[in-house]
């Protein structure tokens, strides 16, 4: 089927800060492409690399992770603890051979609904150059077997692999 | 993946007038609803939020068996309390509800993209039916409030806000860094459009909160650390050493007669003197002296002329207080923009240009002139004003938003003026005049009336000759579309309003959000204009953006009003969102006890001896960043769970529904 390629990419934002500036650009009618859709959580905090790993592991072709700016967090520092997280994810997924440019970690405030639309239409500019996620097509053929790691191939195990590298070795502040 | 029973899930999709239905079709929402997994009811509405809308929940609840609701309509930050009532009182519990926000999140971003919208709306639904499956009751719980209420800044917001609360009966602590309350406005000599003498109409209120039983006055005071939340906020306050002991000191000034340092009055912007022993102005409250630890050379000949009183304390140091809030109203007030940065009008450079409150000292009764403009040059009258409107307002270089008081002062300005000195002309050079408030338009005609000079176009620069001082303005009188240059002895600049710069430092401590022109953020700009993000903050006055005296007092007696609702109700209600430990898994690690910024996490010794996390609900927040870092997944982190997230994340990549 030639159907046109559609970039999948899955937001991750904070309520406090993201969230509300994703709202702001709706309520200031900034129109921006819709490739994007949103998990809304309390703080970027609760983003577990996993999360991300799982959202490639289904297809997606990039994450965003976004929450507010340094010094904003609505929980004093989730932001700051998210943003050393996604730093490691980063590294294994590039060790891994897997680009790290399909996930990218943002900051935008409540007041920022233009740089929302900004930050997504960057987001999908890039993922649009990199083309659809090595492990899109696994993803497809996966999706009518059980939800997860079933059908897993090379690139899959690997990616399941980084998981449990992180399992064993999560972030840790002292 | 999980042993959950299938839920009986309603969908209700709101047109929300045509900002949703103008762009989506809502029919064929309904229809692919009707094929997610789960869901066993599909509703539509004009408006949800209508009462018609929300009976239509409760009545689906009852008759189709309902155990979970997803309303898609507008942002959860706008409507989820009203449907979480809705779903409640159709005898749901309100957690078990889930919002699908495809008006911000999609027929408001997408509307000249129809198709795409409607795809994007569907998945919406389909990621909040998934999630809506596996939500499980929670129950809310209560915490009990501090019956006390800071308030941070003690200029006329801070002043209003501080009697409205007070009156009613509540303690109130006035938090003021300065020695004096009464902020900007005392230093001011008229208001428009009445032209009441400021300190007339401010100084009462002073004095009322100086003897007010319930406020706790704390000058020369600044906020060091905020802990807690609503209800609950342990606020450390550092008492700047003033080397005076405030119960000791008459304010008699003897010390300041013989202090043999003087300074330029900060009060005054620098126009007047002081010693390093001194009150700000004369209407200072409290009216005790304070020394100026910067200047003083401490040569101790106030402590001996103060005598027997033994008031001065050259070696006091800060002391840090801490106090217990229920809730905190915010009125830092405002700074002028420097306006030396244009360098195109010589401020700074030039003696005779000045700022608009600069010239408010010079013509105040109680300013370092007696209430006499002078050129700063010479000492001489002046005999031609110039005023620049928009001094670093609606200028993209600098602040691109409009100070809202620049016009109106300087309309003031120019009628003290003719009104001092008969025969001055005053010239004002404008790029509209914004005069918005009662009786404002009406002002503006008096003193067009009484003979100001209005010239419409932004000056360009202002040279100044180097034998009289003189200042040469040189601006384009639009209307007329022909340059013009106008000798002046004097320039005022109407300088912008910005946050004040330690307004940057305070935000952080309170963790509460700031717009892009770095005024504090108020949770809704029409319908909250008082209230923060963060639940028991709130907002007054110029911090929150410019304001003249009207609009400050009135937001301030709004927060004031909002911040008694929870001291009132006695009680607040907290998300029940806390993580929970599973005693199974907790390996006893210890890494989440790190994570937690709030230190809601303690490690216990069990009586088998192993170690367990242990999270006391009461302080923790539901942030989750110890459920994101559990290495064996033994946080459960309630309404955020892991289950709850995946689910989402498969429903959008996997797909579901026809």
């Amino acid at each position: 089927m030639a159907e046109e390629y559609k970039p999948k990419i899955l937001g991750i934002v904070c309520n406090w800060c993201s969230y509300a500036g994703a709202d702001l650009a709706g309520t200031s009618r900034i129109q921006y492409p819709s490739d994007i859709r949103l998990i809304r959580l309390m703080c970027t905090g609760r983003v577990d690399p996993l999360l991300i790993v799982k959202a490639f592991i289904d297809g997606a072709d990039g994450v965003i992770v976004s929450g507010c700016h340094f010094g904003d967090c609505h929980y004093i520092e989730g932001n700051f603890k998210a943003a050393k997280r996604m730093f490691y994810l980063k590294r294994v997924l590039k060790s891994l051979g897997f680009d790290d440019r399909r996930v990218r970690m943002t900051f935008v405030s409540a007041s920022e609904g233009a740089k929302w639309a900004e930050v997504v239409k960057d987001m999908i500019n890039t993922i649009n150059e990199l083309g659809p996620s090595p492990l899109h097509k696994e993803a497809i053929s996966a999706s009518s077997g059980s939800a997860g790691f079933g059908g897993a191939d090379t690139d899959m195990a690997e990616i399941a692999k980084a998981g449990k590298m992180l399992e064993a070795a999560p972030v840790q502040k002292k | 993946m999980t042993e959950k029973k299938p839920n009986r899930v309603g969908v209700f999709i709101c047109h929300c007038g045509t900002n949703i239905a103008g762009v989506i079709p809502i029919e064929e929402l309904k229809a692919y609803a009707k094929t997610l997994p789960n869901v066993v009811h599909a509703d539509n509405y004009t408006y949800m939020c209508s009462t018609p809308g929300q009976e239509k929940i409760r009545t689906a609840i009852k008759e189709q068996n309902l155990d979970a609701v997803v309303v898609a309509a507008c942002s959860p930050r706008l409507h989820e309390p009203t449907f979480r009532k809705a779903s409640a009182a159709g005898g749901l519990n309100m957690f078990i509800f889930e919002m699908a926000n495809i008006r911000e999140q999609s027929s408001w971003i997408h509307m000249k993209e129809p198709e795409k919208a409607t795809q994007k709306a569907k998945d919406i639904i389909r990621m909040s039916v998934a999630r809506a499956s596996l939500l499980e009751p929670l129950d809310t719980k209560y915490i009990p409030v501090e019956k006390s209420i800071m308030v941070i800044g003690a200029g006329v917001a801070g002043i209003q806000a501080s009697l409205e609360i007070a009156d009613s009966g509540i303690t109130t602590y006035l938090i003021e860094k300065e020695p004096s309350i009464g902020g900007n406005m005392s230093r001011l000599d008229k208001t428009f459009p009445t032209l009441d003498c400021s300190q007339c109409i401010l100084t009462p209120k002073m004095v009322d909160v100086d003897r007010h039983p319930n406020i706790k006055t704390m000058t020369y005071c600044e906020v060091e650390k905020v802990d807690g939340y609503i209800g609950n906020f342990t606020v450390t306050v550092r008492k700047k050493a003033r080397g005076v002991k405030e119960a000791d000191c008459n304010g008699c000034g003897d010390c300041a007669a013989v202090c043999p340092v003087t300074k330029g009055n900060e009060f005054d912007l620098g126009l007047g003197p002081r010693k390093a022993i001194y009150v700000p102005f004369p209407q200072a409250v409290p009216l005790k002296y304070t020394v100026d630890f910067n200047s003083c050379i401490k040569c101790e000949l106030c402590v001996k002329k103060c005598g027997d009183k033994n008031a001065i304390d050259l070696n006091m140091k800060d002391e840090l207080v801490e106090i217990k809030v229920g809730t905190i109203v915010v009125a830092a007030g405002f700074d002028l923009y420097e306006i030396e940065k244009k360098e195109e009008w010589g401020y700074g450079r030039f003696d005779n240009v000045i700022t608009g409150m600069q010239f408010e000292r010079f013509i105040n009764a109680s300013g370092p002139t007696g209430g006499k403009l002078i050129r700063p040059s010479d000492g001489q009258k002046p005999h031609n004003v110039a005023f620049v409107l928009c001094a670093g307002s609606r200028d993209q270089d600098a602040n691109p938003y409009c100070s809202r008081v620049c016009c109106m002062y300087s309309l003031k300005h120019a009628h003290q003026i003719m009104e001092k000195m008969p025969g001055v002309v005053p010239w004002l050079f404008y790029m509209d005049i914004r005069a918005f408030g009662k009786a404002y338009e009406e002002f503006y005609y008096r003193i067009q009336d009484e003979g100001a000079k209005f010239v419409r176009g932004r000056v360009s620069y202002i040279e100044e000759d180097p034998a009289t001082k003189n200042l040469i303005v040189h601006a384009e009188d639009t209307l007329l579309g022909t340059p013009v240059t106008l000798e002046a002895d004097v320039v005022v600049l109407a300088s912008a309003i910005v946050p004040k710069a330690t307004t940057e430092l305070l935000r952080n401590k309170l963790t509460i959000s700031r717009s892009p022109d770095k005024f504090l953020l108020e949770a809704h700009p029409k319908l909250n204009p008082f209230s923060t993000s963060t639940d028991g903050i709130f907002l007054a006055g110029c911090c929150q953006g410019p304001k003249d005296i009207p609009d400050t007092v009135a937001q301030a007696a709004g927060a004031a009003a909002a911040a008694q609702v929870p001291i009132n109700q006695g009680k607040v209600a907290l998300e029940p969102i806390a993580a929970k430990v599973s005693e199974e898994l907790c390996a006893g690690c210890g890494i989440c006890e790190a994570q937690c910024p709030y230190k809601a996490i303690s490690m216990v010794s069990l009586a088998d001896g192993k170690r367990r996390a242990n999270v006391n609900d009461a302080m923790c927040k539901g942030c989750g960043t110890c459920g994101a870092t559990c290495p064996g997944g033994a946080i459960k982190m309630q309404h955020f769970t892991t289950p709850q997230i995946v689910a989402q994340i498969d429903a959008f990549l996997l797909g579901g529904g026809q």
